[in-house]
């Protein structure tokens, strides 16, 4: 370790883009056997910094020190060789090979000509016991959950003796049960020695896990403090640069009389949801809470006409429907906004344009199908002015924008199919304190224009924050319904949690 | 110097983009270099002679590509229609008729029974890829088996027996190598009329924006109301309609057909739409650059036949540029990430 304490310096990192100071003179101490947390909106320059750590990006200006020593490294092999690793969000295993065949991969141990699968096994059960991970090494990993996978790679991170490990958003798709164990994971490193750096935008994570706390924004560094010493709405305003002790828009809405009626609603699969009946009144927020699996997601696809029923009807205005596939759940002005953004949301490679108005071709195709181009034209640019999306041009691709700016997309996609119910799966999973305001607010104007709206979420200050009131899930159940005051956490989860053994 | 350089970026940006168009202005260049005879009427009109049905295999082609998908069945399927059309376009007076009792029938009949009989192909195909989610891979595979066994079959029948069918009626190769008032052939007419009509479907058609819709993301098509199924039953439909006419045509170019007809033919379709910027993993892709795809190759076979380049050279050309092409395209898009 050098004299100053810290593990790993980077000192004055600048990077630029044609036309951009990506990072400009960003400092960032470390100290070993602690958890640095290192927050900031979506393109802060959080992956951008983490990138010239590695190599990925050559920097223009700084210096990188690991343990007194000044470094340079060529890439992610590089790095974890020297004791830096990272565990990256999405994960990419080898799902076919199995568990230690991913934590050696490239490395495998050799006797004579032969991989020594023997040795890799014995060390591959010590590495795990060490971590108190009950995996068998010979599980094949396309058998396992995220959260397993993910201690692969942290078993494979710590058998490079790492001793800075970087995890960015590491409990996005973890169950509430499984971030525990990670923590779990996390202090035992931690009293090993090894310096966490946490990426992350979940407030309640990093004061919980955190020793340190560095906030970023519009690629400076506004600075390090001590964990303790910060509240949830420092944090924010930190990041955001401006006073956001307000996270959610008032609460204004007036609901009116009960527009859509689900009556016992049972998925064909036993094991999905049974029995489900709610009511959804004209202008009103209805929160949908619950763990996940607690098939919120399968019943707002089922009232889709994506998922099929075996029991339940659905009325409209008081007259029964029927929604058997996307298209008549559209025609009767419901619309879906999926929580997997990338796998069933977006057109990543089409134009920005061509993702709001995809799904009105029908009311836009003349004769023959025959479509108006300047009309969707139009629509595009009154629906980015409306939602203040930010792209360079209608006809830039998809995936170039930042994630906050694809959900509004999304969103204006749906608004402009004229929707009177909108059920909204995770509609700010994985976008920035900033945005999440804005998409916040776009669903209180839909609900004081009269619409119906659905939210499923599993952040618990959001369904406080912004739902009139919250249907609990478990197990596929209805577990109650809560409204005004009772919308509270522990509430919430008691019911969340009402049928669980 | 920050001015030209903002130009000199814009320039390289514009050679980025229009790469393939560049090399085709180049190849054309260089050949016209070394032989200025190569710059004329003519010469045009035989590149677009000779490329006019693989134009045409092309277009159909691209839809599929678009949609997420690949057909290799294009060129069996082609064979089929020539030999179908050969055997069903005899003029009543030849020797050696594949039905030698059949009156004399208006050539309204191959026309159709080819482009019917490979139309049912494509929708086959579609049907099984969409329903089924087989990866259209491996159907067309199967498919392209199929359609050859089919083929064998019929052409071996009595009396013909695997002969070459010939005799084919002047009405039919007037389409394939007639010209409309002297000058321009027929064929490129029709080639050119259905680029147009492919262009059109993709571009302003619902149909066709559903197809970019299916290919960049078959899930979020699905959850827009876009019906899956059904768009990909389509692509596949109208694949087999334009491999159906292109072997009409083929058939009508060279006056008849045998059971070998088409071979490969599916991998100059690919290649062209690739090399014009058309994705292969769907969603993206434009009717011009696919045309310039098709010409490249064109002019390269014809081209460098002309300034006397031994054709066995062509071969080893054409892999390299499909290889660089597509290498260029996707280290352009790494790079603009």
């Amino acid at each position: 370790m050098s004299e100053n304490g810290y593990i790993l310096e980077m000192n004055n990192i600048t990077k630029r883009f044609p036309g951009v100071l990506a990072l400009d003179k960003v400092t960032l101490k470390v100290r070993p056997a602690t958890v640095h947390a290192l927050m900031g909106e979506n393109g802060a320059g959080k992956s951008t910094l983490m990138k010239c750590l590695f190599g990925i990006y050559v920097r223009d200006e700084g210096d990188v020190i690991l343990d007194g020593q000044p470094v340079n490294f060529s890439g992610a092999l590089d790095a974890i060789e020297h004791g830096i690793a990272m565990i990256h969000q999405e994960l990419h295993p080898e799902p076919h090979l199995s568990v230690m065949e991913n934590i050696w991969l490239g490395r495998f141990p050799i006797k004579g000509i032969v991989v020594d699968y023997k040795k890799m096994y014995n060390d591959t059960r010590d590495l795990l016991e060490r971590l108190n991970l009950h995996l068998d090494p010979k599980a094949l990993v396309k058998t396992l959950s995220v959260s397993q996978i993910q201690s692969i790679e942290i078993a494979k991170a710590v058998s490079f003796n790492a001793k800075v490990i970087i995890m960015d958003e590491p409990t996005s798709s973890l169950t509430s049960d499984e971030v525990d164990h990670l923590f779990t994971i996390i202090n035992d490193l931690r009293s090993k020695g090894v310096a966490i750096i946490y990426i992350s935008h979940k407030m309640e994570e990093i004061k919980k896990i955190s020793d340190e706390v560095s906030i970023m924004r519009d690629g400076t560094m506004i600075g390090t403090w001590n964990a303790a010493d910060l509240t949830t709405d420092m944090i924010i305003s930190k990041m955001v640069g401006r006073d956001m002790s307000n996270r959610f828009p008032p609460k204004t809405n007036k609901p009116g009389e009960v527009y859509m009626r689900v009556e016992g609603f049972s998925s064909i699969h036993d094991r999905s949801f049974q029995d489900v009946s709610f009511e959804l009144r004209r202008g009103e927020i209805l929160g949908l809470g619950g763990l996940v699996g607690a098939q919120r997601t399968e019943l707002v696809e089922a009232i889709f006409g994506l998922r099929a029923l075996r029991a339940g009807k659905l009325y409209l205005d008081g007259k029964e429907i029927r929604v058997h596939n996307s298209t008549d759940a559209m025609d009767n002005g419901i619309a879906l906004l999926t929580e997997d953004r990338k796998g069933s949301g977006i057109f990543p490679v089409l134009g920005v344009g061509e993702n709001t108005y995809i799904a009105v071709y029908k009311r836009l195709a003349r004769f023959l199908g025959l479509i108006n181009g300047r009309r969707c034209n139009e629509l595009a640019e009154e629906s980015i002015e409306r939602l203040s999306i930010k792209t360079p041009s209608i006809r830039t691709p998809m995936n170039s924008l930042s994630g906050g700016n694809q959900q509004k997309v999304l969103f204006a996609r749906w608004l402009l199919t004229e929707p009177e119910v909108l059920l909204l799966d995770e509609p700010t999973r994985g976008i920035d304190v900033g945005a999440k305001y804005e998409i916040y607010t776009i669903m209180a104007d839909l609900a004081a224009q009269g619409k119906c709206v659905v939210m499923i979420s599993s952040e618990m200050p959001e369904l406080i924050g912004m739902a009139d009131r919250v249907m609990v899930m478990c197990e596929g159940k209805k577990a109650g319904e809560l409204e005004g005051d009772a919308i509270n956490e522990e509430e919430i989860m008691r019911l969340a949690t009402k049928f669980m053994v | 110097m920050d001015a030209t350089n903002k130009t000199s970026k814009k320039l390289i940006r514009f050679l980025g983009d229009n790469a393939i168009t560049l090399c085709l202005v180049v190849l054309v260049v260089v050949i016209i270099c070394i032989n200025p005879k190569f710059f004329s009427f003519n010469v045009l009109r035989d590149v677009l002679l000779q490329n006019a049905t693989k134009l045409i295999m092309a277009c159909g082609m691209m839809f599929v590509l678009i949609s997420g998908g690949v057909d290799l069945s294009a060129g069996r399927i082609l064979g089929l229609a020539a030999v179908l059309t050969a055997s069903l376009g005899q003029t009543i007076d030849y020797s050696r008729r594949f039905y030698p009792n059949m009156p004399d029938i208006p050539i309204i009949v191959p026309f159709l029974v080819a482009l019917a009989v490979c139309m049912l192909l494509g929708l086959f195909n579609g049907t099984v890829i969409a329903k089924f989610a087989i990866p259209p891979f491996i159907v067309t595979l199967g498919t392209q088996v199929i359609a050859w066994g089919v083929n064998l079959l019929y052409f071996d029948l009595p009396p013909n027996s695997s002969q070459p069918i010939g005799g084919v009626k002047k009405s039919i190769t007037y389409m394939g190598s007639g010209l409309l008032g002297g000058k321009v052939p027929v064929i490129i007419l029709i080639a050119l009329a259905v680029t147009l009509a492919v262009w059109f479907i993709l571009k302003k058609l619902r149909f066709g924006r559903n197809v970019y819709a299916v290919g960049g993301n078959a899930e979020a098509a699905n959850v827009s109301g876009i019906k899956v199924t059904a768009t990909l039953i389509g692509v596949y439909g109208i694949a087999g309609l334009l491999y159906g006419l292109a072997g009409f045509l083929e058939c009508a170019r060279t006056g008849g057909a045998t059971s070998a007809y088409g071979l490969n033919y599916e991998f100059d379709a690919i290649a062209s739409c690739v090399v014009g910027g058309v994705s292969n993993t769907g969603g993206i892709g434009t009717v011009p650059g696919m045309v310039v795809g098709v010409l490249i190759f064109g002019i390269i076979n014809y081209g460098l036949t002309f300034i006397g380049v031994n054709p066995y050279w062509q071969q080893i050309i054409k892999g390299i540029i499909i290889i660089a092409a597509v290498g260029f395209d996707i280290r352009k898009n790494l790079r603009r990430k």
